[in-house]
């Protein structure tokens, strides 16, 4: 029946690869060949892209509103620092693996209290329990060096073959593996017929369960999931940094995020990526302009981006590249920006 | 002839008001039945407690003499008890397409699925393909549903209680806001539904009702006021009062 490979065809449209696509990640690629002398901030950039992704999955797929994402991010830290400090798991990928699933066991056991309730309640639990455990890293000092965080993390070469080196040319690369493989797993999971569900629940829970989706077991999954996307993008943090301490569970952190995914736009998984970059450059733009008051110019960009509209403002920067696109290959544009509003 | 659906002796209360009373009803396999009954006569609530959106106070319900009163709304769904909403309950930034693509994968057992693509499996597009063409979705199938005009959006919501294959169907006012020209469509699905598929309908208009149903229960205040063939209930006086003094009202 031709009707029946049409459906095949189209329930497919999302999930193939797109030029643009490609084109994202060589370019992503590039960067670490033709900025040398700046692998740290890349670096960073990758970590809170990777971070932004994982927020992503929740807020963006399955709408889940979170103001403590940190707490996961923390717990991965604190567990790659720990596993490196008394030389548990010394090979830092399995470190990496170790500390994503600490995070996710605290994400499996924390979503109880998070599909519970609306969007307020998830605001004030996620942050609750952020805070929870910033106050329990600082009471056990003796455990996580309290206020003075984990020292001497010395981390062995990766895969026991490329070692960790000053300039962070090993770490942005490891980073970027890392992201990339997550990245992978996350666009193969979104559009699965279990991803499909997490936005049907997101638009309307009651007609989901209508249709016999579990929702709740539905979001527990992709929360555990989630968590443990930020407790890789923690440890991450610990491994190319070699320091661990209590700023990893703060306030700000999860505050952040959420402006990256407002800046980037949520539930096309780019949306973290694209607003990580944009977001940390749009940092160091304004603390070279004016040190004191950056956060000024970032708050005044988060309000034009909310007036004008994202969608609006994507149109234009991508008007250039989809113009090039049209003329050169003569095929409509390729680079859009299919998303839903956070 | 076996009982597809039964509530007995079901209660529910929203403070002090007393919603559905002492309600008992039964409907048989492969029955046309209504439910009828005025405003706020409680319909709609019979329908959330048999769903399981709304929890009774009391009472039980079965489904094929099995008791479902305390299994969650997806259970009854993948049990063969499926619905349509009056206000339409869609997604509104997914397509035809995904809607009933979800609908299909979650009765296949696919639906928890994280890893295989949607599309890549020959069964499930089979039957999204078969369903968007009945319904005559086939043409706007990419098209994000809020952008659809109502009467599609209507007949997608059957269309998703249809694809998950129930052996009961509740239909709460399928009909409810279609403009005239767009009617037959709709009418014309409900009529051509299986007849071992058992239908409870719950409509405001008489023809429609009076056109389908095999079996008619009046609900008035929450209670059960009659229950019969359509011949009957029409003769009834009490229903005549029910429904003539609500037409006075409105006059």
């Amino acid at each position: 029946m031709s009707a029946s490979s049409d459906v095949g065809f189209h329930a497919q449209r999302h999930a193939r690869w797109h030029y643009g696509e490609a084109a994202f990640w060589l370019i992503v690629l590039a960067c670490g060949f033709v900025f040398p002398s700046r692998y740290l901030i890349m670096t960073d950039i990758l970590r809170l892209a990777l971070f932004a992704m994982s927020l992503d999955l929740i807020l963006g797929y399955a709408g889940i509103v979170s103001l403590g994402h940190a707490a996961f991010f923390g717990v991965g830290a604190y567990a790659a620092g720990l596993l490196a400090l008394h030389g548990v798991i010394n090979e830092p990928v399995l470190a990496l693996i170790a500390a994503g699933l600490a995070a996710m066991v605290l994400g499996f056991a924390t979503s109880f209290l998070v599909i519970r309730g609306v969007d307020l309640t998830r605001l004030m639990v996620t942050l609750g329990i952020a805070l929870l455990l910033e106050a329990l890293a600082e009471r056990f000092s003796n455990i996580t060096g309290g206020t003075d965080g984990l020292q001497g993390i010395e981390m062995q070469p990766i895969l026991g073959q490329i070692p960790f080196d000053m300039f962070g040319k090993a770490g942005f690369f490891y980073s970027l593996a890392v992201l990339f493989v997550l990245f992978l797993l996350a666009r193969r999971i979104v559009h699965s017929p279990f991803g499909l569900s997490l936005r049907a629940i997101k638009n309307n829970p009651l007609r989901a369960a209508a249709i016999g989706i579990p929702v709740n077991r539905r979001l527990i999954a992709i929360y555990t999931l989630a968590a443990f996307y930020a407790g890789i993008a923690g440890a991450l943090f610990t491994q190319t940094t070699a320091i661990a301490s209590l700023d990893v569970f703060a306030f700000d952190r999860s505050a952040d995020l959420m402006l990256v995914l407002v800046i980037g736009g949520a539930g096309y998984l780019y949306g973290g990526l694209i607003g990580a970059v944009i977001f940390r450059m749009l940092q160091e733009v304004f603390s070279t302009i004016t040190p004191q008051y950056w956060q000024f110019w970032i708050g005044l960009v988060l309000v034009v981006i909310v007036l004008v509209g994202r969608q609006r403002l994507h149109y234009g920067v991508l008007f250039l590249p989809n113009l090039l696109i049209k003329q050169i290959a003569g095929r409509k544009a390729v680079v859009t920006v299919p998303e839903s509003d956070a | 002839m076996t009982i597809a659906l039964e509530t007995r002796n079901l209660e529910k209360t929203f403070g002090g008001l007393r919603v559905t009373r002492d309600l008992s009803l039964k409907i048989e396999q492969g029955a046309r039945h209504a439910l009828i009954g005025p405003n706020g006569a409680g319909k709609t609530t019979v329908i959330n407690q048999l769903t399981g959106v709304l929890k009774p106070n009391s009472g039980r319900i079965l489904l094929e003499g099995q008791d479902i009163t305390d299994l969650p709304v997806h259970r009854r769904v993948l049990r063969g008890l499926s619905r349509t909403f009056q206000i339409n309950q869609l997604y509104p930034d997914l397509t035809p397409l995904e809607t009933i693509g979800l609908a299909v994968s979650e009765r296949l057992g696919h639906g928890g699925d994280w890893w295989r693509r949607m599309g890549t499996r020959s069964d499930v597009n089979g039957e999204i393909a078969d369903l968007l063409t009945r319904f005559h979705l086939l043409d706007v199938m990419n098209e994000q549903t809020v952008t659809l005009p109502y009467g599609k959006q209507r007949l997608l919501e059957i269309a998703v209680a249809i694809a998950a294959k129930p052996r009961v169907l509740l239909l709460d006012e399928p009909a409810a806001g279609v403009p005239e020209s767009e009617r037959h469509d709709i009418l014309a699905v409900v009529g051509s539904l299986p007849r071992d598929v058992t239908v409870l309908l719950i409509e405001h208009d008489m023809d429609l009702v009076f056109s389908f149903a095999d079996r008619i229960s009046v609900l008035v205040s929450g209670a059960l006021l009659t229950e019969g063939p359509p011949e009957q209930v029409a003769r009834d006086p009490q229903v005549k009062a029910v429904y003539l003094g609500e037409e006075a009202v409105n006059v």
